[in-house]
């Protein structure tokens, strides 16, 4: 093997090296002058972003364990592109005086969640995925609990570390009854002897049980709405879109690759699954107060959706899980940015606390408009076009009951989506939240999420290069 | 090949361990014992790789790995939790799980 190998490994090598000079970085930086680190970081993740989209050779790595493609590198761009608007959103909260001597944690632990990501992205064995998969999840309870003094972001650490740890116990119990059946860890290999006899169907259900606690779908989501509830704003939207999307990603590519003799067998599973995800968050969604626990379940109704794309196991499904994806970073990233914002301006997270808020701060509610209308699937923003593409994924597989349901889903979220609009725009208020001016990151942050909704909406060229990279069953 | 234990016993006593793994998460109501469960569990899949390895397929080594990384991945588990547990306790003074309740529905 040639050292020049391991530029295959480029995302992962380059944020490694990023995560260690923000630790030196920690180390000799006074007390007093930490918020430098802020900049620090940023910059060097938003090289790491513009190293990701020089092209590159793809290929396999140590003996199949590591595998790229340019699918592959196209998802950790776009995971790498959700990522800096999050560092921008969070400069606001990084700056206070609570946070002043953890600064460095943040991005220390949100690097190697993302490094986490990465390899599990980019796994060619059952073992490369689930160190991945950890990597991805512990460091992530650590940034649940990152608000040391508030009770709920504790809960919230605790809640997520213990349910995390029972699912990947499933997770690896389902592995092991893979490796015991077919004698190898590889996909590769485990893909030539799969079949569905009793032991391997069961294999199969364990572990795609420890990838759905990832996704949160609905027998497996009762953690998500108090982690996100608990976790500060900018973690919420770390985990509600990276994270999400990122195990999505994988589940796509181990299903198609790895599970494609048993599709018989995991279509209907998904069929059910996501007629319950979909219903489920929708109808809890809508008696929610709590901005960031409505946004947690609609997050879980989006993952319904992203099963339509799955279902149908072609191409087109591939194309239209990652495109939804990437539309989906962007929307919830505004959704999330407004209100990052509007709470560490004011501590106000509750949508009766929006009332009004188009006479202070129009520009603003015009975002989470936006970002909201995009969520729900309306015409011009690119969240139509993400939800359009799934419709059609399934519908061309012939899932015409299961396209109705999910439109009657759209439909019934268009319904709590257009009360927060309607809250800010339409309701009275006398006393709404005053006038403020955004932070400039926040702003870019912000800024970068309304031009990613539309031009992935209008760009055709992005979802016709996706489509050349995507493969079906 | 083997001392003549058959490679049942090793399973049966292996999912023993984890249910009883379950059965402990699911009843318990100290956050540690809940993490001492959740160990349990890990460590009976360790024992399934590692049977599996040695009477099904004794020519390689990918199940000894996996359970050595098992073992990496959940001492690393419990070290973050317990960390968040001591958090836990001096926020609520107490680490009942059932302390842990603001947030619910």
């Amino acid at each position: 093997m040639n050292l020049e190998n391991f530029f295959l490994m480029r995302h992962e090598l380059v944020l490694t090296i990023i995560t260690l000079m923000v630790l030196i970085a920690d180390l000799s930086i006074h007390e007093d002058k930490k918020y430098k680190i802020i900049a620090l970081a940023t910059t060097l993740f938003a090289i790491n972003l513009i190293i990701g989209f020089f092209p590159s050779l793809t290929g396999n790595l140590f003996g199949n364990m590591y595998k790229t493609s340019d699918l592959q590198l196209t998802m950790k761009n776009i995971l790498n592109l959700g990522v800096i608007v999050i560092l921008l959103q969070s400069v606001t909260w990084l700056k206070t005086d609570e946070n002043k001597l953890k600064i460095s944690e943040f991005y220390l632990l949100v690097f190697s969640t993302l490094i986490g990501m990465q390899f599990m992205i980019s796994a060619g064995s059952f073992l490369m995925l689930y160190l991945g998969l950890e990597l991805a999840t512990i460091p992530m309870a650590a940034l649940a609990a990152y608000d040391r003094f508030r009770h709920n972001s504790a809960e919230a650490g605790i809640k997520l570390i213990l349910s995390a740890a029972m699912s990947s116990a499933v997770l690896i119990l389902g592995i092991s009854f893979i490796y015991g059946t077919t004698g190898s860890t590889y996909f590769d290999t485990v893909a030539m002897h799969y079949s569905n006899t009793p032991l391997q169907t069961l294999a199969f259900i364990l572990f795609f049980s420890g990838m759905a606690f990832k996704i949160s779908l609905v027998p497996f989501h009762l953690w998500t709405a108090d982690v996100y509830e608990g976790s500060p704003v900018n973690v919420t939207s770390y985990l509600s879109v990276i994270s999400k999307g990122a195990s999505a990603f994988i589940l796509v590519i181990v299903l198609f690759t790895v599970f494609n003799s048993i599709a018989m067998i995991w279509k209907p599973l998904m069929y059910i699954i996501s007629v319950l995800t979909m219903t489920v968050g929708n109808l809890f969604a809508i008696r929610q107060q709590n901005l960031k626990r409505f946004l947690a379940f609609s997050s879980i109704a989006q993952a319904g959706f992203i099963l339509l794309g799955i279902i149908g196991a072609s191409e087109i499904g591939m194309t239209s899980v990652v495109y939804f994806i990437f539309v989906y970073i962007f929307s919830n990233l505004g959704a999330f940015g407004v209100v990052s914002v509007i709470y560490y301006k004011t501590q106000k997270e509750c949508i009766d606390d929006y009332d009004g808020l188009y006479h202070t701060n129009p520009k603003l509610s015009l975002v989470m408009m936006l970002a909201l209308f995009s969520l729900a699937g309306i015409p011009p923003v690119a969240g139509y076009f993400g939800k359009f593409f799934l419709f059609t994924a399934a519908a061309s597989a012939g899932y015409y009951w299961l396209v109705f349901i999910a439109v009657l889903n759209a439909t019934i979220s268009l319904y709590y989506y257009l009360l927060v609009v309607k809250a800010m725009f339409i309701n009275k208020n006398d006393q709404p939240i005053a006038y403020f001016k955004t932070d400039v990151p926040a702003k870019i942050a912000l800024i970068i999420c309304v031009i990613g909704l539309f031009v992935i909406g209008f760009y055709s060229t992005i979802y016709q290069y996706i489509q050349s990279i995507s493969f079906g069953l | 090949m083997n001392n003549g234990i058959p490679i049942e016993y090793f399973l049966v006593t292996a999912t023993l361990m984890f249910f009883a793994g379950v059965y402990g998460f699911i009843t318990r109501k100290n956050l540690i014992t809940m993490l001492m469960s959740v160990e349990l569990m890990l460590n009976s899949v360790n024992i399934n790789f590692v049977v599996f390895n040695r009477y099904l397929f004794p020519g390689q080594l990918e199940g000894h790995f996996f359970s050595l990384f098992v073992i990496a991945v959940a001492a690393s588990e419990a070290a973050v939790a317990i960390a968040i547990i001591i958090n836990i306790y001096r926020n609520f003074q107490s680490i009942d799980v059932e302390k842990t309740d603001e947030m619910k529905f």
